[in-house]
């Protein structure tokens, strides 16, 4: 008996639509969340992320919106995230049906911001989303989408984060993201060795074996993906099973 | 069968109408002391910290109707903080009393593992449960909380292990407990739910 590894498909939207891109750019059309939503929920998925990657003021009504219909499909857990730059705006989210929400941008740029959310919400509900990148021999922080170099160095950030209220951290490697090349386990093992809270590795997922890799030498407590789910190259059914026949602890019914 | 949600402005009550819908069971919501008389079954959600949840219960007079609606043999279903609620205190919050349904106290999980306790985990059963009746004994449910009852004497049923060993499920009379999320754990979770409400119902 042991707390699962947990796999979590993830919906990038424009608010509206699932996208996909590479490396955070070329962006393409991948269906609609909420049909999404209740496949993975069939199929075995762990829990679900649904980001707002266009994350503009003026989509954010349409964003909730698919946060209704997404938590409408699901009898698993729901964060959502993109752009929540306040406590009221992060309240919005959840009331429209996320268990979790994820902060980026706007906690590097103000740590209170974490503990604030975690003194309403709970630190159980706060995600810190980290996008990172290797810059010499270290792993550099960006906001805004990945667009943006912040000077600030990745594990230092998620210590930082975890000590201001965040309650887990969603890793993404900006370097993997998009590549299907295999998660990014030095820069995860280096986050989860940093932190007391649960990690979840972001950004290059691909075959099952991929996935053996970053629970193990990785040390992630779950792992993200999108593409190799969307596109049906990978099943979540036939990937618990084989983590499972592997000694992966993985809740293997869906 | 007339179930209320205990509304107090915090709790996740979306999902569990939603979890009830599912098996064609509605629900109200229930938010003044009126509301909670007449009802055949209670549910108390929680998702927060345990001093804001007993202060919101405070400030909208529920926690005497509560108490006794239970007295009265109402049953009612205690879900994540809802259980943690059902106890005297919490280090949590140290200075606020809970429903004290049970005497013992709700701990801070000693952090010797990840905390939060985040995730999909299984039960270890140590007495028969109502709630778990036909719910396969490997089952995963998914719990998200950093606190947690230690003991409840004889109330509880089943346990869980992350960073210590404490209460998931307890069952005592018309009082009915899960610190995992039923209407987050897919069809099991939706199977406890189930239960819940068959048992109620019979006890009408």
């Amino acid at each position: 008996m042991s707390l699962a590894h947990r796999i979590i498909p993830c919906l990038d939207t424009d608010g509206e639509r699932v996208v996909k891109g590479v490396n955070f750019v070329n962006l393409r059309d991948a269906g609609d969340p909420a049909a999404l939503a209740a496949r993975y929920n069939i199929e075995g998925a762990d829990e679900l992320v649904v980001l707002d990657i266009a994350a503009s003021r003026d989509h954010r009504p349409t964003f909730l919106e698919t946060i209704r219909r997404v938590a409408a499909e699901l009898a698993i857990p729901l964060t959502a995230g993109g752009g929540v730059a306040n406590v009221d705006e992060g309240r919005a989210i959840l009331r429209a049906g996320a268990d979790k929400l994820t902060v980026n941008t706007a906690a590097i740029r103000n740590p209170a911001l974490l503990t604030e959310l975690a003194a309403e919400f709970g630190s159980q509900a706060v995600v810190l989303a980290i996008d990172a990148k290797r810059v010499g021999d270290r792993w550099e922080a960006f906001v805004r989408g990945g667009s943006v170099p912040t000077g600030m160095d990745a594990v230092a950030w998620a210590r930082q984060g975890v000590d201001c209220g965040a309650g887990e951290i969603l890793i993404t490697s900006m370097d993997k993201d998009g590549t299907r090349s295999g998660f990014d386990c030095p820069l995860t093992a280096a986050i989860s060795r940093a932190v007391s809270v649960p990690v979840i590795a972001s950004g290059g997922a691909d075959t099952p074996e991929t996935f053996l890799e970053v629970f193990g030498e990785g040390r992630a407590d779950a792992a993200l993906a999108a593409s190799i789910f969307h596109d049906s190259i990978q099943g979540l059914g036939a990937l618990k099973q084989f983590l499972g026949e592997r000694g992966i602890s993985v809740r293997q019914s869906g | 069968m007339n179930i209320a949600l205990v509304e107090y402005g915090a709790g996740n009550l979306p999902s569990v109408e939603r979890a009830l819908k599912g098996l064609g069971v509605e629900s109200r919501r229930a938010s003044t002391p009126e509301a909670l008389v007449g009802c055949d079954a209670l549910i108390l959600p929680g998702v927060g910290h345990f001093g804001a949840l007993m202060r919101s219960l405070g400030e909208r007079s529920l926690v005497a109707p509560l108490r006794e609606a239970v007295s009265r043999g109402t049953p009612l279903l205690g879900i994540c903080l809802g259980l943690q609620a059902m106890f005297a205190t919490s280090d949590e919050a140290p200075g606020d009393a809970g429903l004290d349904l049970f005497p013992q106290k709700v701990s801070a999980l000693p952090p010797v593992d990840r905390l939060p306790h985040m995730g999909w985990n299984q039960l270890r059963r140590t007495r028969p449960s109502k709630l778990l009746e036909g719910v396969p004994k490997d089952a995963y449910f998914y719990f998200a909380h950093t606190y947690a009852a230690l003991d409840a004497g004889e109330a509880a049923v089943a346990f869980c292990d992350h960073c210590a060993s404490f209460v998931a499920v307890l069952e005592q009379g018309n009082v009915f407990a899960t610190q995992f999320h039923p209407e987050k754990s897919g069809p099991v979770g939706a199977q406890i739910l189930s239960n819940f409400v068959r048992h109620a119902s019979g006890k009408r």
